[in-house]
């Protein structure tokens, strides 16, 4: 095609025709030709568009695509951007990173920054993702079952208003979860400003109002001695991941430098994950620890009359002499479980131990707005008829308030109940109006730490569904304008901290995700402290009689998984196994093995539980390490109103709970029934059988005289025994290990959860998981050993080794699973056609298949969930951990382009960035001063199934528990 | 063919039995060329009597039951069986290594008899050989249908990919392939050879065109001259020393995907020779299973004595001894290595929650077979019907033991699970029992089920002896 047929313009003498015809570099045709007007260039400048279309004539693929209209700063596709934001847990807050891509946000992390999570996370922050994107979640506004607008309220509201109004908000009653957010309170006091005779309630299924003015905040670092009465400080506690870290701290006999480790003693009803990990646990039913406490004070010298015996006097002696022998380096520590009596004798005790001020600190206390009321007075102030309008700010208290309370025939009586939550569950059924609330990741607001820290909570993505924030809505209340939570939350920063610099402290505020520079909202009219929390009622009497005895207690506790309820929809956490039974979406009345002996149960038996005049039925589930006369229910379950997840998931244990019996009480009368429920454990066998080389634990003192203990039991071959050239792979870049410390793991299973979020590790349901097709590619089993009535228990996070001898490599008939050069065991999912050959033949059975299609029917919204890094798999492929090798990756990446090598520490693992007590630690081995290379070196490190000769890059370290030589069993 | 002296065809005597009582006669008194080619060659060319047509009948409905076990089985995934983590190989696996050890007897009665110059393979030995191809057929599918992406089972054979990506030829699976592969075409092609000569007796005996042109087709042309003969005689010895050493190696190599595992309860060397005792077990347990009926319904008694059956009972109590002395000298290592896994997996194997399954196996395998010290037994085809019953079924729960209870408690306890197969599983081990059923009936009713040349040969023999 000549373009002088085309384009009229050959005559002219233009640079570009002359070089069609002669001379491409003609002398001179790089100048400006004069003479060019401006008419003849823009004849030029169109015909080269023109010939530029002519070009471009290739078929398009018919696709709408929108591409930004403005482009964001800092946005680049495919590459994620971290944003600091903070969840709420119990009422307080926790620091977090929360991980997107283009506005996605894909993967929560903990903030290091924070204190509340110095970079660990739950398991119920790693959830919150899924919640985010649940397709279940209420998604419009409604009332009595029909769709309405936003605007559709406010009116509706303000019509309330204007009646209410007119009696200074008498009949206006509030009812809220436990908050902490300084903007929200601020907001309350100015509603309770504007009504002076409405009233606002706290209402939490999982208060901690036992603890009133007692409640201290724990140094772990310091402390040499830890006394644990029925506290779960490891993991439910608010402030669990700082504990759990400072704790460990303690513990980590190797890093101290010397030999060093605290000692802890528990005392529970129920295994915890913190007695789990004490050096000496007494199985002590809830209403001992009255008793224990007040001897321990007693012994101590503090002026208590101890009101009933108990069994453990070897123990309660110990305790008393490590605690006197470490005064001011000491921790006791009793559960919100407990009654005030219980606190108040720790109180006593620790001042008494000049503990107060070193290892333990007064909480900052929260003011709370005026006019709050009890709960038990809002439910007789329903009842009564005197409520006109309810609004209730998320929570579920139709589902969860006290028994006896009976809440719903109260609230029949209440003119117009407005409910505000993220999902429509059974308070919303039972509400005229139903707001859809915003997930945390939607909207602005700001919490309040356990030790006082205050956090702004930013949105990542647009509000999904046509929800509002609490911030809307107690705005409304005041009669503003209605503004954006943005709105709301910012200029009440801005109006609190009147200084020039003020956006750029609020931005540092924001990237830090924890304000340092800047006054949190406060308001003028305070009410009481805390401590008049009293949400229930003041805690009955505790009846002490002799018959009590021969009597059997019963526990609730809040679930180990679901919690109050509140996660009953997701799967993830229906799915991670608790982390005793490892039941999986069930819970189960936890009996002692010397109950169900009596009473001849087994597993899953289905018995009537009678208490206080109410009987539920409940399967059994007999744990090890049980109280012998107490039964725990897991609060949480028999959801009726909840997603297709969570609907009709176990029995609910709110049926039998009252206000006089909050956490346990006793009197409970237990009968089988015949019936049974078929229960699903992921792992049905907690004893190694003999010396496996599986775990390998000792005693501290074992350690000191011989540091290489664990090492000594095991029997490797050595690497020069084989037939082939031991050197043929020598690894010479880079050399991935991992050690999982055994010692510090407190078996949280924050592990499991984090993995499945990061590697899109699909949820597939009981049946799968009955018939053991769980996929989670880190698991942590827990080992009992000692006798059934009173065992140890050791939890062991189990990932792949990546074995430098893979079992697995070798049987693969399509080279499906290979070794890379930097001692990876790959998966090749592409190529795998799904033999499961290399399952079979892997020692620690850490390779999920995917026996059928597990991904499919994700709603658009599940889909968002998953990780753009990580492949999702299909059916009949293997899969199994990759050290994440996707954040390998990344992270030679970017040392390529910045011209380094990878350094300790650029690559951290899902698990290991989760692990509260980092306990799993993964680097470079061949870098001798990377941290996973000095703990290679270390006495406790050893290899699972070492005498298999795989060699794995996994190893652990053995446990150690430092025990009392007074204590020691003659065993 | 060469005849040793001291042949036992001569024997016209009434009391056809040796003086320990085992039956003599390979023949049945006067039998003639004729006969011989009328009773045979008849068969296919006659309409079949009611207990063919009944026979195949649930025969094919169990091969629809296998079809629809499969087609959900693609539709779905291999999800569907009981097949779980620690379980990773279920029934298909077990299937395979049964069907596989069934596919013994045919070339070992075929080309190893054969080559020792037994005379009493005559009249199984067609038999035996097509069930060998069939009970393969049915082993080959095994091993597909339990892959999770059945659609690229090719990836197992080495074919000049373009990314040059071949199979891990140290997976004892891509030696699988291999040996049953090879297995199969030498099995294929020594039962076609066999069968060239007969079924030109079949063509010349055709009375409809189209069964002369089908069989004449499939008859290459033979018309029974020397030079046919003197070739086909050497291709025939020169295949069957070629399948002899399969019949050892194949059941070897299948023992190596166990042995070559880690798992305690697989990793052992006695496998190979133990597997191919017990194939061979299997083999002639599932020949007789097959002869027996056969041989009634058809009234072949005159061709297949006695004699036959109780040479194939003593090979199985033989290869059923070698078996037992297996079963004996696992339990044994187990004890003696002192290895805590292999004692706990005997412990487990024996007393564990599979332990009734193992009691079994020991009641159908080793007890059971016991019966056939005794002549009367062997002699008593019912009886005889029952043991090889027996002993088929016993074999399948050996390698449910070997594969199962092997995986579903090894290294680490906190793995541990039970199996327990689904109603696709059952429906695909009984599918898999319609194909293998409907392929043998297709076989009786269109190929002269006994080598009719071999047999006159027999009368041959016989004529000659006479003679002298």
């Amino acid at each position: 095609m000549k373009p002088e047929k085309q384009i009229p313009i050959t005559d002219h003498r233009s640079p570009i025709t002359r070089a069609n015809s002669s001379d491409e570099f003609a002398p001179g045709a790089s100048e400006w030709p004069a003479g060019l007007s401006r008419r003849e260039f823009l004849r030029l400048s169109g015909a080269t568009l023109a010939l530029a279309g002519l070009g471009a004539c290739t078929k398009q693929p018919l696709e709408k695509i929108v591409p930004y209209v403005e482009q964001p700063e800092v946005v680049i596709p495919g590459k994620p951007l971290r944003f600091a934001t903070a969840t709420q847990f119990n009422g307080f807050g926790q620091g977090l990173l929360v991980t997107g891509y283009e506005g996605r946000p894909t993967k929560i992390e903990g903030n290091p920054t924070h204190p509340a999570s110095l970079g660990a996370t739950s398991v119920w922050a790693q959830a919150d993702i899924l919640d985010l994107y649940d397709p279940d979640r209420a998604q419009t506004v409604t009332t009595g079952g029909g769709i309405k607008t936003l605007d559709d309220f406010w009116n509706a509201l303000n019509l309330a208003l204007e009646s209410v109004k007119s009696a200074a908000g008498a009949t206006l009653r509030i009812l809220t979860e436990a908050i902490s957010s300084p903007t929200l309170l601020a907001q309350l006091a100015d509603v309770m400003q504007k009504f002076p005779a409405a009233r606002w309630c706290i209402w939490d299924p999982l208060n901690r109002d036992n603890l009133n003015a007692n409640e201290g905040l724990c140094d772990f670092s310091k402390a040499k001695v830890v006394v644990a009465l029925d506290s779960d400080f490891l993991y439910t506690h608010p402030y669990a991941l700082r504990y759990a870290r400072d704790f460990s701290n303690a513990r980590r006999t190797i890093d101290a430098g010397g030999a060093r480790m605290n000692r802890f003693y528990a005392a529970e009803p129920t295994p915890t994950i913190t007695g789990s990990n004490a050096d000496h646990r007494v199985a002590v039913s809830a209403q001992d620890i009255l008793s224990l406490t007040q001897i321990i004070a007693s012994n101590l010298g503090i002026g208590t009359r101890p009101t009933g015996e108990v069994d453990n006097k070897d123990w309660v002696e110990a305790v008393v002499r490590d605690l006197n022998a470490n005064r001011g380096a000491g921790v006791i520590i009793a559960g919100e479980t407990q009654p005030p009596e219980v606190h108040a004798l720790v109180s006593q005790i620790n001042m008494k131990l000049g503990n107060n001020g070193v290892t333990i600190s007064p909480v900052p206390p929260l003011a709370l707005p005026a006019n709050r009321i009890g709960f038990r007075k809002l439910v007789d102030e329903m009842r009564g008829g005197t409520v006109e309008l309810l609004i209730v700010l998320g929570g579920n208290p139709r589902y969860d308030a006290p028994a006896d309370f009976d809440f719903a025939a109260a609230s029949e009586k209440v003119k117009l109940r407005v409910h505000h939550s993220v999902y429509f569950n059974e308070t919303s059924r039972h509400s005229h109006w139903h707001i859809p609330a915003l997930h945390f990741l939607e909207s602005w607001s700001d919490t309040r730490a356990f030790d006082g820290s205050v956090s702004i909570v930013q949105p990542l993505i647009e509000p999904m569904y046509a929800g509002t924030s609490a911030h809307e809505i107690l705005e409304a209340l005041t009669g503003q304008s209605p503004r954006t939570s943005y709105e709301i939350v910012h200029t009440r920063w801005q109006t609190e901290n009147p200084v020039p610099d003020f956006e750029a402290k609020w931005r540092r505020a924001l990237s830090d995700g924890i304000v340092r520079e800047l006054a949190a909202p406060s308001f003028p009219n305070h009410g009481e402290s805390p401590a008049l929390a009293a949400s229930v009622s003041p805690p009955a009497e505790v009846q002490r009689t002799e018959v009590r005895r021969s009597r059997l207690e019963l526990l609730f506790r809040p679930d180990v998984s679901v919690r109050d309820g509140r996660y009953a929809n997701n799967g993830w956490l229906q799915e991670l196994p608790r982390q005793f039974s490892k039941l999986v979406w069930d819970n189960a009345a936890l009996i002692s093995p010397q109950l169900a002996k009596r009473e001849e149960l087994e597993n899953g038996a289905i018995v009537d539980l009678t208490f206080r005049d109410r009987t539920i039925q409940a399967p059994v589930w007999i744990q090890p390490g049980q109280a012998e006369n107490s039964v725990t229910m897991p609060l949480g379950y028999g959801r009726e109103v909840a997603g297709r997840v969570g609907r009709n998931v176990g029995f609910n244990a709110y049926a039998l709970r009252t206000a006089d019996a909050f956490w346990s009480g006793d009197g409970l009368t237990i009968r089988k029934n015949g019936a049974r429920h078929s229960f699903v454990s992921t792992q049905q066998h907690h004893d190694v059988h003999g010396p496996r080389g599986i775990l390998h634990d000792g005693t501290f003192e074992e350690f000191v005289s011989n540091p290489h203990f664990a090492q000594e039991k095991e029997n490797h071959p050595s690497i020069g025994e084989t037939l082939y050239n031991p050197k043929e792979y020598p690894y010479k870049g880079y050399k991935w290990g991992m050690v999982v410390d055994l010692n510090v793991c407190i078996g949280c299973h924050a592990c499991t959860i984090a993995c499945q979020a990061e590697n899109n590790i699909p949820v597939v349901g009981k049946q799968q998981v009955a018939v053991h097709r769980e996929m989670h590619w880190i698991r942590v089993d827990t080992y009992y050993s000692g006798a059934a009535d009173d065992p140890e228990f050791t939890h062991q996070p189990v990932p792949c080794m990546h074995c430098e001898n893979a079992p697995c490599e070798l049987v693969c008939p399509v080279g499906a699973t290979v070794h890379d050069d930097e001692g990876l065991n790959l998966q090749v999912y592409n190529r795998c056609v799904g033999t499961r050959y290399c399952s079979n033949n892997c020692p620690y059975k850490v390779r999920r298949f995917n026996f059928l299609e597990y991904n499919n029917g994700l709603s658009p919204t599940e889909k968002l969930v998953k990780n753009p890094d990580v492949t999702v798999r299909s059916r009949g492929v293997m899969e199994k951990c990759t050290y994440c090798i996707q954040r390998i990756n990344a992270a030679r990446i970017n040392a390529e382009l910045e011209k380094r090598t990878i350094g300790d520490g650029d690559i951290v693992p899902a698990c290991a960035q989760v692990c509260p007590v980092e306990a799993i630690v993964f680097g470079n081995m061949n870098d001798t001063r990377s941290r996973v290379a000095q703990l290679k070196r270390s006495p406790l490190n050893y290899w699972m199934l070492g005498e298999l000769n795989t060699r794995p890059r996994t190893s652990y370290f053995a446990k150690l528990r430092n025990r009392n030589a007074a204590l020691v069993r003659s065993d | 063919m060469n005849t040793p002296d001291q042949s036992p065809l001569t024997s016209h005597e009434s009391p056809s039995y040796s003086p320990l009582g085992y039956p003599t006669n390979l023949l049945a008194p006067g039998q003639t060329y004729e006969t011989v080619n009328k009773t045979i060659a008849e068969i296919p060319l006659s309409h079949a009597p009611m207990s063919w047509r009944f026979g195949f009948f649930v025969a094919f409905l169990l091969l629809m039951m296998f079809l629809v076990a499969i087609t959900w089985l693609f539709a779905k995934g291999v999800g569907i069986w009981g097949v779980n983590i620690p379980v990773a190989w279920g029934f298909a696996i077990v299937n395979f290594v049964w069907w596989v050890g069934i596919a013994h007897a045919g070339t070992f009665i075929s080309a190893i008899l054969l080559l020792l110059f037994q005379h009493w393979r005559t009249a199984i030995n067609r038999f035996t050989e097509a069930m060998t191809l069939f009970a393969v057929a049915c082993a080959g599918l095994m091993p597909l249908l339990h892959l999770g992406r059945p659609w690229v089972f090719y990836w197992l054979f080495p074919y000049p990919d373009t990314m040059g990506v071949w199979p891990q030829f140290r997976s004892p699976l891509v030696w699988d392939v291999f040996a049953v592969g090879t297995y199969f075409t030498i099995s294929l092609l020594f039962w076609y050879l066999g069968l060239v000569p007969d079924l030109a007796t079949v063509r010349d005996r055709a009375r409809k065109l189209w069964q002369k042109k089908v069989y004449g087709f499939f008859a290459l042309g033979w018309r029974n001259s020397a030079s046919h003969w003197q070739r086909h005689q050497v291709a025939y010895l020169l295949l069957a020393g070629l399948a002899t050493p399969l019949v050892l190696s194949v059941h070897s190599v299948v023992s190596f995907d166990f042995s070559v595992a880690i798992v305690p309860g697989w990793h052992s060397t006695i496998f190979p020779p133990y597997f191919v005792a017990g194939a061979i077990y299997s083999g002639f347990a599932m020949s007789l299973n097959i002869v027996i009926p056969v041989r009634k319904i058809y009234h072949l008694e005159h061709l297949i004595t006695e004699r036959y059956l109780n040479n194939m009972a003593n090979i199985m109590l033989a290869t059923g001894m070698i078996v037992a002395y297996g079963y004996f000298i696992e339990a044994f290592m187990a004890w003696y290595s002192g290895d805590i896994f292999e004692r706990y997996m005997m412990m487990n194997r024996a007393f564990g929650p599979y332990g009734w399954v193992f009691w079994t196996l020991m009641l159908f395998n080793v007890l059971v077979p016991q019966a056939l010290w005794s002549a009367r037994i062997r002699r008593n085809t019912v009886a005889l019907f029952i043991v090889a019953l027996f002993i088929n079924a016993g074999m399948w729960i050996e390698r449910f033991v070997i594969v199962i209870t092997s995986l579903n408690r090894d290294f680490t306890p906190s793995a541990w699970h039970m199996f327990s197969p689904t109603r696709w599983d059952w429906m695909t081990l009984f599918g898999s029992v319609g194909l293998f059923l409907t392929l043998q009936f297709l076989f009786i009713r269109l190929v002269p089920m006994i080598s009719i040349s071999e047999t006159r040969e027999l009368v041959a023999e016989r004529e000659k002896a006479t003679i002298k």
